[in-house]
C-alpha cells in the first residue's frame, strides 16, 4: 500500500487506508441506504426465519417422539392380552386392559423381593458411603498433611482404568477369600467408595471460602463441627446429586450383582428382571412379551418418578461429573 | 462520518410488571464528522442501549439515525460499516491476534494480500504488531484492548464505536490508554462514540461529551463547558472530582442565603434553592461569609483540602481545596470562614433542579 | 502450618476411605497385573500356598483365542459407528434446542428420559419392538393362510418360498407401512432377506440404534450447557463484522465448543470399548440371537472368563482392554490437542 512507506519526519503517520474520508464503505453505505428496501428484506428474513424454525421443530419433535415410542410401546403391550400384542396389525391403544400381567410379572421375577433388596442396597450403600465421602473430601480440601496432593492426583489416576480390571481381584476377595457370595456386603461394600465422588465434593467443598474456616477456629470450633455445620449445608446440593446418582446406580446395577450372588435373597432387580423367564402358561416356547413389559415397567417406575421430583439436581449432577470429569 | 440522531427512543418492555422502561427518550443530536464523543451517566442511563442502536444491534422503538446523509435507522448492523469495541472485548479466544483483526475483512470480498497489508497496518496504528501470532488468553488486558480496537478499525469503519473501553483496565493502564484512544482517534478521523460512568476519563479525550440520565439527554458540550456551566444539578453533581459541594440555600432581595449566613448578592426571584460549590471554589478568609465546623486538613502535596461541616450541607462534609502554602486555623469557635469565587458556584430551583441564571 | 496434630487427624478423616480403596482398588490392580503374567493361577491354589510360573500364556491364549477376536471385532465396529453419530446427532439436537424459543425444557427433559433408565430393562424394551413373532417359512404359490406372504424368493427347487409370522414386531410394522420387507433384527438362523446369510448385519444394526438412543442424553446435555455458556457478545461481534451464520457456526460455535465436543467422543470411546449391559439387554445373557454369543463384547469376554473361573485370561483380557482405552484415549488427545481450543 502507498502510505506505508516511512514517512521521513517519522512522527506524524497517515493511515489512509482506515481513515474514514476515503473507504469504500462509505460508498457501499450509500448504495445500501438506497436501496435498502427494509420491508422486503424484513418479509424475507421473516420468511426465512419460519421456514427454519418449522423445519428445526419438525427435527425435534419427531427426534423426542423416536425417544419416546418405546416407552409408550412399552406401557401399552404390558397391559394388551398376548393375544392382542401378537395380531399382526398391531394395536396403538389397547383393546382391553389386562392387568393380569402385572401379577403375572410380579410374581415370574419375585419383584418384590428383589425391589426390597434393591432399595435396602441402595439406602445403606447411600448412607455409608455419603458418610465415607463427606470425611475424605473434607481432609483432602481443607486439612494439610504430608503427601496429600499426591495421594490425591494417585487417586484421581485410578479413575483411567476400566472397572472390569478390578472385577476380577474384587470377586476373589469376595467370594474366594471372604466367602460373600450371596450376602448383602459383597453387594454393598466393594462399591462404597468412589473416587469419582471424592473429587466432585472436594471440588465443592474448596469453593466455600477459607475465611469461613478461619472464622470457626477463632471461635473455637473443631474440625468436625465446622464440617457438619458449614460445609455440609453449604454443599448439599452436590450431596443430593451423588446420593440420587448412588441410588440410581444401585437401581440399575447388574454386572457385579450377577456375579456375587445366584438366589433371589440377595439379587437385586436387573438381575431378575433378565433372568427371569416369562413364558406364557403352559408353554415354554413362547415367551409372554406383556408380562415381561409389565415387569419392565414395574422397573423402570421408580426411576421415573425419582427423576420427574428431582429433575434439576439430576440433569445438574450430570452435566457437573461431565464438565468436569 | 456526520452521525445524525433524530428523536431516537427505545423502550423496552418490562417483564416483571408488563409495563415499559424507556431507556432512552427522544436523543437528538448532530455528531460532527471526526469527532470523539464521550456518552457519560451512571450506569442504566441508556448510554450502551444507545450505542447499540447505533450499531444495529438493537433497534429503535422510534426517531432515525443518519451516517452522512443517509438514514441507516433500519440497515443492519453489517450494513453500516460500524467497529465496535465491547466492553469486555469479546475477542475470539481460538483465533490469534492476526485471526481476530482479519475476520471482519474475511466476511468481505477482498484479497489475500490487502487483507494482510490492512491487518498489519491496523495492528501497528493499535502498536501490536510484534504480538500477532499469540492468542488473547496470551496478552494483557491492555494489549487485548487494542487488538479488539484493530479489530473495529481493520475495516474501516463509517463510525467507531466503543463500549466503556477503560473499565476493565487498571488505573495506571487506563490513563495510558485513553491517551492511545485519542491519539488513534486523531490518526484516522474517524468519527468515534464512547460510554463511559467514569466523568474524569470523558473529560480528559472527548471533543463533546453528552450527560444522560434515566434516557434523557441532560447536556451536551466541550467538557469545559459542562463543568463550568453545569445545566442542572445533576450534571454539577455527576463531573468533578472531588464531587461538587451541595447546600441547601435561598435567594431573598437578590440575596443568596446559605443558612442566616449570606453568601453574596445574586440577582433572581426570591426561591428555596440548591448551591453547588466547586472544591476548588473556596478561599479561606477568616472575614468569609460562609463558615463551616473545622474537622480536619487533609495535605495532598499541591493542594491541602479543608473538611468541615455546615449544618445546611447535603453531604455530610465540605471539601474544600486550597493551596498548600496557605496557613488553615480556625478561629476560637473551631470554625472556618469562606469567600465564594463566582464563577465556581452555581444556584438550582429546589424544586426542579434546574440552574437560576442571574438575571443581568 | 503442617503441624502434626492435624496430620494424625486427617488421617483419621481418610481412614475408611483408604482402607476400602487399599483392598478394592490398589490391590485389584497389582493383583491382576500378577494374575495375568502367572500361568494357570487358581485363588484356591494361591491360598493354599501353590506356586505358579510366570509367563505371557495367558496374554496368548486371549490373543489366540477365536471368540476373543469376534469380541473385539464387535467391540471396535459399535464403537466406530455408534461415537461419530451419536456426537453428530447430538450436536444437531444441541444447536437446534438453543436456538428454539418455546418447548426448549419439554424436549430437553424428554431427550434426557433415557439416560435415567435401566439400561437392561430398556433393551428388553428395543428386543421386543423388533422381534418377530411365530416366524414359519411356508410356500407362496399355494399358502392359504389370511396374512400376506413376505420375503418370497425362489429355492433351489424353483418353489416360491415366503415367510409369514404371527407378529412381525412394530419396527418392521413400520417398515412394512413404508412398502418394504420386514427383516429378521433379533432372531438367530434365516436371514430371511437373503436365504442363507447369517443375521450379523441386522443384529447389529439393532444394537446400533439402541447404543444411539442411549448415548444421546447425556451427550446432548454437556453440549448443550456449552453452548449456553458460549458469551452471547461473540456473536453480537460477528454479527457487526458481517458473518454470515454458516460462518459463525464453524469459525466462532463449534471452535468454541470444541473442548466439549472433545470430551464427549473421548468419553463416548471409552464408554464404547466397555459395551456389555446394552447386548444383555436386547440378546440376553449369551449375548446373541439364540444363545449364539455372536455379539459378545470385550467385557462380555471377561465376564465370561471371570464365571468360568478363568482368572488368568479374564486379567490378560482386562489388561488388554486398559491398552485399547489408553490408546484410543491418546489419540483421541493427541487429534484433540491440534484442534481443540482450551
Amino acid at each position: 500500500m502507498e502510505n506505508n512507506q516511512n514517512n521521513p519526519q517519522g512522527e506524524i503517520r497517515e493511515y489512509s487506508a482506515l481513515t474514514s474520508s476515503n473507504n469504500t464503505l462509505s460508498e457501499s453505505l450509500k448504495r445500501d441506504a438506497a436501496t435498502y428496501d427494509v420491508k422486503k428484506v424484513e418479509r424475507r428474513a421473516k420468511a426465512q426465519k419460519i421456514i427454519s424454525n418449522i423445519i428445526v421443530y419438525i427435527f425435534l419433535i419427531a427426534l423426542a417422539v423416536i425417544v419416546i415410542f418405546p416407552f409408550y410401546w412399552m406401557l401399552i403391550s404390558s397391559v394388551k392380552t398376548y393375544d392382542e400384542y401378537t395380531q399382526s396389525n398391531p394395536t396403538f391403544w389397547p383393546q382391553i386392559f389386562n392387568w393380569k400381567n402385572y401379577a403375572d410379572a410380579y410374581s415370574a421375577a419375585s419383584l418384590g423381593t428383589l425391589f426390597l433388596n434393591t432399595v435396602y442396597v441402595g439406602i445403606v450403600s447411600t448412607l455409608l458411603s455419603l458418610i465415607i465421602t463427606v470425611l475424605s473430601a473434607f481432609a483432602f480440601a481443607r486439612l494439610e498433611f504430608k503427601g496429600r496432593d499426591s495421594m490425591f492426583a494417585f487417586l484421581l489416576a485410578t479413575m483411567m482404568i476400566p472397572g472390569e480390571l478390578f472385577t476380577i481381584t474384587n470377586y476373589q476377595t469376595v467370594v474366594v477369600f471372604l466367602h460373600w457370595k450371596d450376602t448383602f456386603s459383597a453387594l454393598i461394600i466393594p462399591f462404597l467408595v468412589s473416587v469419582f465422588y471424592i473429587y466432585l465434593l472436594r471440588q465443592n467443598f474448596k469453593q466455600i471460602p477459607n475465611e469461613l474456616y478461619l472464622a470457626a477456629k477463632v471461635d473455637g470450633k473443631s474440625d468436625f463441627e465446622y464440617l457438619i455445620k458449614v460445609m455440609v449445608p453449604l454443599a448439599l446440593p452436590s450431596l443430593i446429586s451423588i446420593t440420587i446418582l448412588k441410588m440410581m446406580g444401585a437401581w440399575n446395577s447388574y454386572i457385579w450383582p450377577r456375579l456375587v450372588t445366584t438366589d433371589t435373597t440377595h439379587q437385586l432387580i436387573t438381575n431378575g428382571l433378565r433372568g427371569a423367564s416369562f413364558y406364557l402358561d403352559g408353554d415354554n416356547t413362547k415367551v409372554n412379551y406383556p408380562a415381561q413389559m409389565a415387569a419392565v415397567v414395574l422397573v423402570s417406575i421408580p426411576l421415573f418418578i425419582v427423576f420427574i421430583c428431582l429433575r434439576k439436581y439430576i440433569m445438574k449432577g450430570v452435566s457437573r461429573s461431565g464438565i468436569k470429569g | 462520518m456526520r452521525v445524525k440522531l433524530e428523536n431516537l427512543t427505545k423502550i423496552f418492555p418490562n417483564k416483571k410488571n408488563s409495563g415499559e422502561v424507556i431507556a432512552v427518550n427522544n436523543f437528538d443530536f448532530e455528531i460532527p464528522d471526526g469527532t470523539l464523543i464521550g456518552l457519560l451517566g451512571p450506569s442504566g442511563c441508556g448510554k450502551s442501549t444507545t450505542l447499540f442502536m447505533l450499531s444495529g444491534l438493537l433497534k429503535p422503538s422510534s426517531g432515525h439515525i443518519y451516517f452522512g446523509d443517509e438514514d441507516v435507522t433500519n440497515l443492519p448492523p453489517e450494513k453500516r460499516g460500524v467497529g465496535l469495541v465491547f466492553q469486555n472485548y469479546a475477542l475470539y479466544p481460538h483465533m490469534s491476534v492476526k485471526q481476530n483483526i482479519m475476520f471482519p475483512l474475511q466476511n468481505q470480498k477482498m484479497g489475500k494480500s490487502e487483507m494482510m497489508a490492512r491487518v498489519v497496518e491496523a495492528a501497528k496504528l493499535v502498536q501490536i504488531d510484534e504480538l500477532l501470532e499469540r492468542k488473547p488468553s496470551e496478552l494483557s488486558g491492555g494489549q487485548q484492548q487494542r487488538v479488539a480496537i484493530a479489530r473495529a478499525l481493520v475495516k474501516s469503519p463509517n463510525v467507531l464505536l466503543l463500549d466503556e473501553p477503560l473499565s476493565n483496565l487498571d488505573a495506571r493502564l487506563r490513563l495510558q490508554t485513553r491517551e492511545e484512544i485519542r491519539r488513534i482517534q486523531r490518526d484516522t478521523k474517524v468519527t468515534t462514540i464512547f460510554v463511559t460512568h467514569d466523568q474524569e476519563e470523558a473529560m480528559s479525550i472527548s471533543d463533546y461529551i453528552v450527560v444522560m440520565k434515566k434516557g434523557v439527554v441532560q447536556q451536551i458540550d466541550v467538557p469545559q463547558k459542562v463543568y463550568d456551566e453545569p445545566i442542572n444539578l445533576f450534571v454539577a453533581k455527576f463531573l468533578g472530582t472531588p464531587p461538587i459541594n451541595v447546600f441547601k440555600g435561598r435567594i431573598e432581595n437578590n440575596q443568596l442565603f446559605i443558612g442566616e449566613e449570606m453568601i453574596t448578592k445574586y440577582k433572581a426571584d426570591d426561591q428555596l434553592v440548591y448551591v453547588g460549590i466547586r472544591p476548588e471554589g473556596f478561599i479561606v478568609d477568616a472575614n468569609g461569609p460562609l463558615s463551616g465546623e473545622f474537622k480536619s486538613l487533609e495535605v495532598m502535596g499541591r493542594d491541602s483540602s479543608v473538611v468541615s461541616t455546615n449544618p445546611n450541607s447535603e453531604s455530610p462534609i465540605i471539601r474544600s481545596i486550597v493551596p498548600s502554602d496557605q496557613e488553615i486555623a480556625p478561629d476560637e469557635k473551631g470554625k472556618v470562614h469562606f469567600f465564594v469565587k463566582p464563577k465556581k458556584f452555581f444556584i438550582f430551583n429546589a424544586d426542579t433542579e434546574e440552574r437560576i441564571f442571574e438575571k443581568e | 502450618m503442617v503441624d502434626s496434630r492435624q496430620q494424625w487427624k486427617a488421617w483419621l478423616y481418610l481412614l475408611p476411605a483408604l482402607i476400602l480403596l487399599a483392598v478394592f482398588t490398589v490391590y485389584p490392580i497389582i493383583n491382576t497385573v500378577k494374575i495375568a503374567l502367572l500361568e494357570g493361577y487358581q485363588p484356591l491354589g494361591a491360598m493354599g500356598g501353590e506356586l505358579y510360573a510366570f509367563g505371557f500364556s495367558n496374554f496368548s491364549k486371549v490373543i489366540h483365542y477365536k471368540d476373543f477376536l469376534t469380541c473385539l471385532k464387535n467391540t471396535v465396529i459399535l464403537c466406530v459407528t455408534t461415537v461419530p453419530l451419536s456426537c453428530f446427532l447430538a450436536l444437531i439436537v444441541a444447536v437446534c434446542l438453543n436456538s428454539i424459543k418455546y418447548l426448549g425444557k419439554v424436549l430437553q427433559t424428554i431427550y434426557f428420559l433415557p439416560y435415567v433408565t435401566n439400561t437392561i430393562a430398556i433393551g428388553m424394551v428395543f428386543a421386543m419392538m423388533f422381534n418377530i413373532v411365530g416366524l414359519t417359512a411356508v410356500n407362496a404359490d399355494t399358502y392359504q393362510g389370511a396374512l400376506q406372504v413376505y420375503n418370497i424368493y425362489t429355492n433351489s427347487q424353483g418353489e416360491h418360498i415366503g415367510y409369514v409370522a404371527q407378529s412381525w414386531g412394530i419396527i418392521n410394522n413400520i417398515i412394512q407401512a413404508f412398502g418394504g420387507n420386514p427383516i429378521n433384527w433379533i432372531n438367530a438362523g434365516v436371514n430371511i432377506n437373503r436365504p442363507g446369510a447369517n443375521t450379523y448385519i441386522a443384529n447389529i444394526t439393532v444394537m446400533i440404534v439402541y447404543i444411539v438412543w442411549n448415548a444421546l442424553p447425556f451427550k446432548i446435555l454437556i453440549l448443550l450447557g456449552g453452548l449456553q455458556g458460549v458469551n452471547k457478545q461473540y456473536y453480537d461481534a460477528a454479527k457487526i463484522d458481517g458473518a454470515s451464520k454458516w460462518r459463525v457456526f464453524w469459525r466462532i460455535t463449534c471452535p468454541l465448543l470444541s473442548p466439549m465436543i472433545a470430551y464427549v467422543v473421548i468419553t463416548g470411546f471409552i464408554g464404547g470399548f466397555k459395551e456389555y449391559s446394552s447386548v444383555v439387554g436386547i440378546f440376553g445373557e449369551d449375548m446373541g440371537p439364540a444363545g449364539n454369543g455372536s455379539l459378545m463384547t470385550i467385557v462380555g469376554y471377561i465376564y465370561k472368563a471371570i464365571s468360568s473361573n478363568n482368572y488368568g485370561t479374564a486379567s490378560a483380557a482386562s489388561l488388554i482392554l486398559f491398552g485399547i482405552i489408553l490408546l484410543v484415549t491418546l489419540v483421541n488427545l493427541y487429534v484433540s490437542s491440534k484442534k481443540v481450543h482450551y
